[in-house]
């Protein structure tokens, strides 16, 4: 799956980080660092970071977001 | 193209062409098709693949974490376009409303977005550059040659160049424990895109991650080895070093010798649009057809005394690719201006760098809060007594206070926001360095003129 953040939006809050560990990190205090192309086994945790964003700063992939929670990505 | 009902029918079945098939180039076919439109459309692109993002290339592709070839772009929706992909456009007819391709090709089209964006600026001399070790980063193909040359292990690598780019490469070096060597023309490390103050701080920071940095030295002369690797850098204060892989990175030139003869305002610096992304032509007017979006754009902003500036950051490509779709398929009256404030952002040794407003367009500088020891902080820019930008290091969340003070012209320098006011709050001058440095590495350059731009003759036409 393809996943991008928005990162001049982004402030770091780190809810990705604590609901998908494996596509999400933390460099630093407060830099976040993610996985582009995560896996597709890691699709459900994704798409819970990207619902949770306070920001709305994660954009995954429309073309694949069927099965989404409504409202994962800013418009 | 003026009335309403021609409007309508180009939005159902005209031709579109975007030249530039990366970031801003679908972001702005997405946005054309949300608002609609379902003619037809042709995404012209050099590069083979779909468009990704390349930010990561030098920050999570670097460290090794994520493959160099997995940073496809998402999709906001299907575009349902034709890919002409691997041969690049060079030329423009104006007159026919064509794109001309390397390969001989004609596009005809009712609109046009032009979005080349930059590449990365060569090392000058051909045969040094073709020498095993040595790369620049703005493609996938770099990045993923770069990975390897440091997965290696190499004895040293010498960065040329301290811009954002640079940077951000000596640290994923140092973290992966390589020696790391950072020649630098300027007197400090970001100083081209920040000024001296943060400078020092950015240099205070190489070092104290062991990066054996050299400022205001020139790099003149990379030399091989019989098998044509890289094996040594000479200096222009007579020093060298000796390293098998170099980087470099100084800045980039934008995408626009295509539109030579297009009969469009084309510069170095970009070419010249309005507030709305539609391009200017040579004598300054107006095209109604042709846009323009994302690194290879230079328009005016009214924030900032309607000076040309350009940029190349991530957020206004996706901005400019948006508004420029938006005023495609939009009448006069209803086309949108791109009036927002510049963001940027990097991460470089563990801190998270950002920046709101122009920071090139600025007097004086001012630690506005926090502390510049503890590498958290923000410092506020001024020009001639009003915000213009700030700069925060790990201490992001309080960019949306300055971005209001710059909106709102607020006097500089600014109160501190919080009760810990900075010990070092006073104002100092920003101290930029000439115009040919800010070329290479400032990635936000207000562009007053251009240097190397021919000059307009004005003919009286008949009689
Ligand atoms: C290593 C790196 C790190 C970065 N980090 C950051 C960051 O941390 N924060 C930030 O804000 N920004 C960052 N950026 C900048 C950001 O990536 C750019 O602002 C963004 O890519 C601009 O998008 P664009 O579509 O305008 O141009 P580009 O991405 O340059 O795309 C232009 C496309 O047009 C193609 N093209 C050129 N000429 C022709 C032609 N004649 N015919 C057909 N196609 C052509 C090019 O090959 C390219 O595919 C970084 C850039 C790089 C390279
Ligand atoms: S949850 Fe959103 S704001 Fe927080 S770190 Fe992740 S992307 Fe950034």
């Amino acid at each position: 799956m393809r996943v991008v953040v928005d990162l001049s939006r982004c402030q770091g809050y780190a809810q990705c980080a604590f609901l998908a560990p494996d596509a999400f990190r933390m460099h630093g205090e407060e830099a976040l660092m993610y996985a582009p192309n995560p896996d597709d086994a890691q699709r459900g945790q994704v798409l819970r970071a990207a619902a949770a964003c306070p920001l709305q700063a994660i954009l995954v992939d429309r073309l694949e977001e069927r099965d989404a929670p409504v409202g994962t990505s800013p418009s | 193209m003026s009335s309403a009902h021609t409007l309508q029918r180009f939005k159902r079945d005209g031709r579109v062409v975007i030249v530039g098939a990366s970031l801003a180039g679908l972001r702005a076919a997405e946005a054309l098709r949300g608002e609609g439109f379902t003619g037809s459309l042709t995404m012209i692109g050099d590069e083979l693949g779909e468009p990704y993002d390349r930010p990561p290339l030098s920050k999570q592709v670097l460290t090794g974490w994520v493959p160099a070839g997995g940073t496809t772009l998402p999709r906001r929706c299907d575009i349902d376009a034709e890919w002409l992909l691997g041969v690049p456009a060079d030329g423009l007819d104006l007159a026919a409303d064509q794109v001309r391709l390397a390969d001989g090709r004609r596009i005809p089209f009712d609109r046009m977005l032009i979005a080349t964006g930059v590449r990365a600026r060569p090392w000058p001399v051909e045969e040094e550059a073709a020498l095993d070790g040595v790369f620049v980063v703005r493609t996938r193909e770099d990045a993923d040659g770069l990975q390897r040359a440091i997965a290696a292990g190499p004895s040293r690598v010498l960065i040329i160049g301290a811009g954002f780019t640079g940077s951000e490469i000596a640290s994923v070096c140092r973290e992966r424990g390589l020696p790391v060597t950072v020649a630098e023309l300027g007197p400090a490390p970001l100083v081209g895109g920040l000024g001296a103050m943060i400078g020092e701080v950015a240099a205070d920071m190489q070092r104290a991650h062991g990066v054996d940095l050299r400022c205001g030295v020139r790099v003149t002369r990379l030399e091989g080895d019989a098998h044509g690797r890289l094996r040594r850098a000479h200096f222009s204060d007579g020093g060298t070093v000796d390293a098998e892989v170099a980087v470099v990175a100084l800045g980039g030139i934008r995408n626009t010798e295509w539109l030579r003869d297009s009969g469009l305002a084309v510069g170095v610096w970009g070419v010249a649009c309005d507030a709305g992304c539609r391009a200017f032509d040579l004598n300054g007017l107006v095209t109604d057809d042709i846009f323009v979006a994302g690194d290879v754009a230079r328009s005016p902003n009214p924030v900032y005394e309607y000076r040309f500036i350009s940029l190349e950051h991530w957020a206004n490509a996706v901005e400019q690719a948006e508004i420029a779709a938006h005023n495609m398929v939009s009448t006069q009256a209803d086309r949108w201006p791109h009036l927002s404030i510049p963001a940027f952002w990097s991460i470089q040794f563990g801190v998270n760098i950002k920046s709101v407003g122009v920071p090139t367009y600025a007097d004086e500088v001012v630690v506005a809060q926090g502390s510049v020891s503890d590498r958290r902080f923000v410092a506020a820019y001024g020009y001639q007594g009003r915000v213009t930008a700030a700069v925060s290091f790990n201490n992001a969340k309080w960019l949306d206070h300055y971005r209001r003070l710059i909106e709102t012209a607020a006097p500089f320098p600014p109160p501190c926001p919080t009760p810990d006011q900075p010990v070092d709050a006073k104002p100092v001058p920003v101290d930029f360095p000439g115009p040919t440095l800010l070329a290479q590495g400032a990635t936000v350059v207000v562009t007053g003129h251009d240097p190397g731009g021919r000059r307009v003759t004005a003919v009286r036409q008949g009689r």
